[in-house]
């Protein structure tokens, strides 16, 4: 691993002065509740405490409607813990995401992680209208102009405190075309990304080949490139995700091992450390991003056995 | 072309609930090769309106006509004739076409009788695909001439997303990914860094977002 110099910071973001001490940065993942309980993020909070750097809130995930990611993010500070706002470009055009940038930032959230959004036909509301104003891309410009430049999308300035986040992106090393996908990353990074995380890494080999061709292009030196991880539960969850989640890539193996196991939860743990030392040991990979999916408990055990705690104090 | 499709004659029927004297309008253009609004079709959907009120206590007579354009006033008005004696039109063309009997003839109700679908063109014998979005600003010179606003289910100007698998797009098996056409496209054009440059946000302004649209041609105009 190429060790990064500490460095300055930009924001209050926990994550990014975690990446920016150099430290092997770990994030988990909570779906807000289909409810207004704000009950059910401190419980499900309870298990990252201790074991993250910061919890990404996703924003209306698979196109289902929950309590809204800045919301949900808001309850989660209270608790302590640092939210990675999700924000999607699928049901919000410039003018809203704008207003809710400047809403979340006045409440204290830090973190923000730009998103096109999975299409509205996966959930429930699927006669809705789909909004798609600007890109990922755009929605990256925009947060780097609000923040750095203290202007509006439109190039009209703030009359005030800008929102300052520490602003990622989203890159899927598995969707096709391949060759097209570090390109793609690039341009995340020239829109302003300061950190990526990834689709769910799976097939190992072809992550390391989408590292090496972005270190080819210099884009690990210029961005701070998480992994993502979803502990797989059971051989049918990972079947599922294979045949149903476009842009997912599960080799055949790995179902046979989870289906081959006698304690499918313990192989599924197993399996999500194994996986965490092997792109740890990719030059470039300056984190994971674990995301259990209605499994949060599996998270302290995945992170300790990694062997990635105590986590850094540098509040 | 404009592709449409026929209502249901069960929905058509509602409409034209408490007329006598249906007339059927065909237009000779786009649904005629689309195979929704031409003569036949004109022709086939009278019948059905006859044969599904036949089981019913209503005297309804339909007559048929198709013009070359229902979009356009000249042949609009060939149907100055036909009109008065009618108490309802259906009009098998795109919304254009109704629109425009309907501000023709102001004094008839006029009736949909297709769903007006895209902008598009034929796949296969009897398939159409949407091609374009009519947005106002056209990128194509940008993108190998293939539409990402019509095509990618996401309008997105600097794809393909994270969903795009083995060419196809993640909203279902059955949809091309816009950006994987895009992408081979252009790399068979040898203009792969085309796709390097961040593409701006568009404006949509000049798209239906900036309200009702006009073209106005002041050297045209008389
Ligand atoms: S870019 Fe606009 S005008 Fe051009 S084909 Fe697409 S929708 Fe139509
Ligand atoms: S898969 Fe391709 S066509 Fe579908 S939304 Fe993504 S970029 Fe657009």
């Amino acid at each position: 691993m190429t060790e990064r110099p500490t460095g300055h910071t930009n924001t209050n973001s926990n994550l990014e002065r975690v990446l920016a001490a150099g430290e092997f940065a770990v994030c988990g993942e909570l779906g807000p509740p289909r409810s207004a309980d704000a009950e059910v993020i401190a419980d499900h909070a309870r298990h990252f405490h201790g074991y993250v750097d910061a919890v990404n809130i996703t924003d209306n995930q698979t196109a289902i409607v929950r309590m809204s990611s800045i919301a949900a993010g808001a309850l989660l500070r209270e608790v302590g813990l640092e939210p990675v706002i999700q924000m999607t470009c699928r049901d919000r055009n410039r003018l809203a995401q704008q207003a809710d940038l400047l809403g979340a930032a006045a409440m204290g959230l830090n973190t923000l992680l730009c998103l096109s959004g999975d299409h509205q036909v996966f959930g429930d509301e699927d006669t809705a209208r789909n909004v798609y104003d600007i890109d990922s891309m755009h929605l990256l410009q925009m947060v780097r102009k609000m923040r750095d430049d203290r202007q509006f999308m439109s190039g009209t300035d703030l009359e005030g405190a800008e929102p300052r986040f520490f602003v990622g992106a989203a890159a899927n090393p598995f969707a096709d075309p391949f060759e097209f996908r570090v390109v793609r990353l690039a341009k995340k990074v020239a829109a302003g990304a300061e950190f990526i995380q990834t689709q769910a890494v799976y097939d190992v080999d072809r992550f390391a080949r989408w590292m090496e061709a972005a270190r080819d292009m210099g884009l690990h030196e210029k961005v701070s490139i998480m992994a993502g991880l979803v502990p797989p539960k059971s051989a049918g969850a990972l079947r599922y995700m294979k045949n149903n989640v476009s842009g997912m890539r599960i080799p055949e193996e790995l179902i046979r091992r989870m289906s081959g196991a006698q304690d499918p939860k313990e192989e599924g743990i197993q399996i999500t450390v194994e996986i965490i030392q092997q792109v740890r040991e990719i030059e470039g990979v300056r984190g994971v991003h674990i995301m259990p999916i209605m499994w949060e408990s599996a998270l302290p055990e995945i992170v300790s056995r990694a062997g990635l705690t105590p986590r850094p104090d540098l509040s | 072309m404009i592709v449409a499709e026929r209502k249901a004659i069960s929905d058509i029927l509602q409409m034209i609930e408490g007329a006598g004297r249906v007339l059927v309008v065909g237009c000779g253009t786009c649904v005629t090769v689309c195979l929704a609004g031409g003569e036949k079709e004109v022709a086939v959907c009278a019948s059905l309106l006859r044969l599904q009120n036949q089981g019913e206590d209503r005297d309804l007579t339909v007559a048929e006509a198709t013009i070359e354009r229902q979009c356009e006033w000249e042949f609009a008005r060939e149907l100055d004739e036909l009109v008065p004696d009618c108490d309802a039109i259906v009009s098998l063309a795109c919304g254009a076409g109704v629109q425009t009997l309907a501000a023709q003839f102001e004094d008839t109700p006029v009736f949909p009788g297709l769903n007006t679908q895209f902008i598009g063109i034929p796949e296969e014998q009897g398939v159409w695909t949407e091609h374009c979005l009519a947005c106002g600003e056209c990128v194509l010179d940008k993108t190998g001439g293939i539409c990402p606003i019509a095509r990618c289910a996401k309008t997105i100007l600097n794809g393909p997303c994270g969903g795009s698998q083995d060419g196809k797009c993640e909203i279902n098996p059955e949809t091309d990914c816009a950006w994987q056409l895009i992408f081979d496209r252009l790399k068979r054009l040898g203009r792969l860094h085309m796709l390097e440059e961040i593409e701006p946000p568009k404006n949509w302004s000049h798209s239906s977002d900036g309200g009702p649209r006009k073209v106005k041609r002041e050297d045209m105009i008389l």
